[in-house]
């Protein structure tokens, strides 16, 4: 009888990070608030959406800085 | 080897007895915290403490006139009235007009000039030499004599563009005129920094060796698939780094456009930097004009680190 050897996949990754939260995705997505609020704070249209622009850019900006940290 | 022991021992020698037998017992950290304690202490007085000291101010009323006056909790009421203020929102509209044009005449003028400069004809390092003066000078000099040749009865410039358009010199006035005034301080700042710009694409453009260009004519490419294929994908992380460099230092330009335009005609060159520094230094809103300053860190840290992952991102290719 031939033995056939077990091989575990050990290189494959764990998946305990949800890959919605990857920091590719969720760095992206900081990005584009940050992008979102510097055109909202210099747009000449609306003075409303000048008043949410710091909002918008200090939430990209936190979210960017958390997100860094997650794994790829 | 032998030079480095007696050069070694020659410093253990000349080290006072006393400071050698305190220095003895402390261990390899200790010794490279001690090295780098004053410079992380002065970070933290220059740098740490007074942003954080400016965060606590944006939420207060404390202004720098009235020191004795109590100093009240105003919660986001300085945020507020910032991005509810018709005349900050103006200030930022021309910030962003100064920042776009300046950076994209720069980059676009700098990296031809360090084209050109690449070539390497007769008389490029006097040229080279030439192009840098006006990054040399200090801002306060080029917003100074700039004022003289925009001057419409005697300035050079008005002569310049009268000789090549027929317009009389003095027909029109750069810095008095609500539409040119914001050029005029475009012009300014392209003339002084595009030598920047152009340095760092020079140091962009002598990194590509020469031995892909040679590859490709070779391969019978032309000097304009050469320029596309090669010279600028390579040269990309150098100009990204220019713009990156120059995007944050017009973000917060004010030396020079205060001399050449003190913000005016009316609020029309008003930059944020311009506006933070009446509402601080002529109506003394300290709280005011912190939270100002505050919104505009914000702002550039939030860009800075767009481009520096945009920047990361063209390096890996």
């Amino acid at each position: 009888m031939k033995l056939e050897p077990v091989v575990k996949n050990q290189s494959a990754p764990r998946k305990t990070w949800p890959r919605w939260a990857r920091r590719g995705i969720q760095e992206n997505l900081a990005v584009a608030l940050i992008l979102l609020g510097v055109v909202m704070l210099v747009q000449p249209f609306s003075i409303v959406l000048y008043g949410y622009s710091f909002v918008t850019v200090l939430v990209g900006v936190v979210m960017f800085i958390i997100v860094s940290k997650f794994p790829e | 080897m032998s030079d480095f022991n007696s050069i070694a021992d020659r410093a253990a020698a000349a080290t006072p007895p006393a400071i050698a037998r305190k220095v003895r017992g402390l261990s390899d950290r200790a010794i490279a915290w001690l090295f780098i304690a004053p410079t992380i202490v002065l970070l933290l007085a220059i740098n740490i403490f007074p942003l954080i000291w400016t965060v606590y101010l944006s939420f207060t009323n404390y202004a720098s006139n009235r020191p004795n006056r109590p100093v009240v909790n105003v919660g986001l009421k300085w945020y507020q009235d910032i991005l509810g203020s018709p005349e900050i929102w103006a200030s930022m509209q021309a910030t962003a007009h100064f920042v776009f044009w300046t950076i994209l005449l720069q980059t676009v003028i700098g990296f031809g000039l360090a084209y050109l400069i690449d070539r390497k004809f007769r008389g490029h390092a006097f040229w080279t030499t030439v192009i840098l003066i006006p990054m040399m000078l200090s801002p306060a000099v080029v917003g100074n004599f700039w004022k003289f040749l925009y001057q419409p009865q005697i300035g050079l410039f008005n002569y310049i563009v009268s000789f090549f358009t027929g317009i009389p010199p003095s027909s029109f006035e750069m810095l008095g005129s609500v539409t040119l005034a914001p050029w005029a301080i475009i012009i300014v700042d392209t003339w002084m920094w595009t030598p920047y710009v152009m340095l760092i694409c020079l140091a962009g453009l002598r990194s590509i060796p020469d031995y892909i260009h040679e590859a490709a004519e070779v391969d019978r490419a032309s000097r304009w698939r050469q320029f596309w294929s090669i010279t600028l994908p390579m040269a990309l992380p150098f100009i990204m780094l220019a713009v990156l460099f120059r995007g944050i230092e017009n973000f917060k330009m004010f030396d020079m456009v205060m001399l050449l335009t003190g913000g005016g005609p009316g609020s029309t060159t008003e930059l944020a930097s311009i506006a933070l520094k009446r509402q601080a230094f002529e109506a003394y809103r300290t709280g005011y004009s912190s939270a100002f300053a505050i919104i505009l860190f914000v702002v550039v840290f939030g860009l800075a680190n767009v481009y520096v992952k945009a920047l990361n991102k063209v390096k890996q290719r």
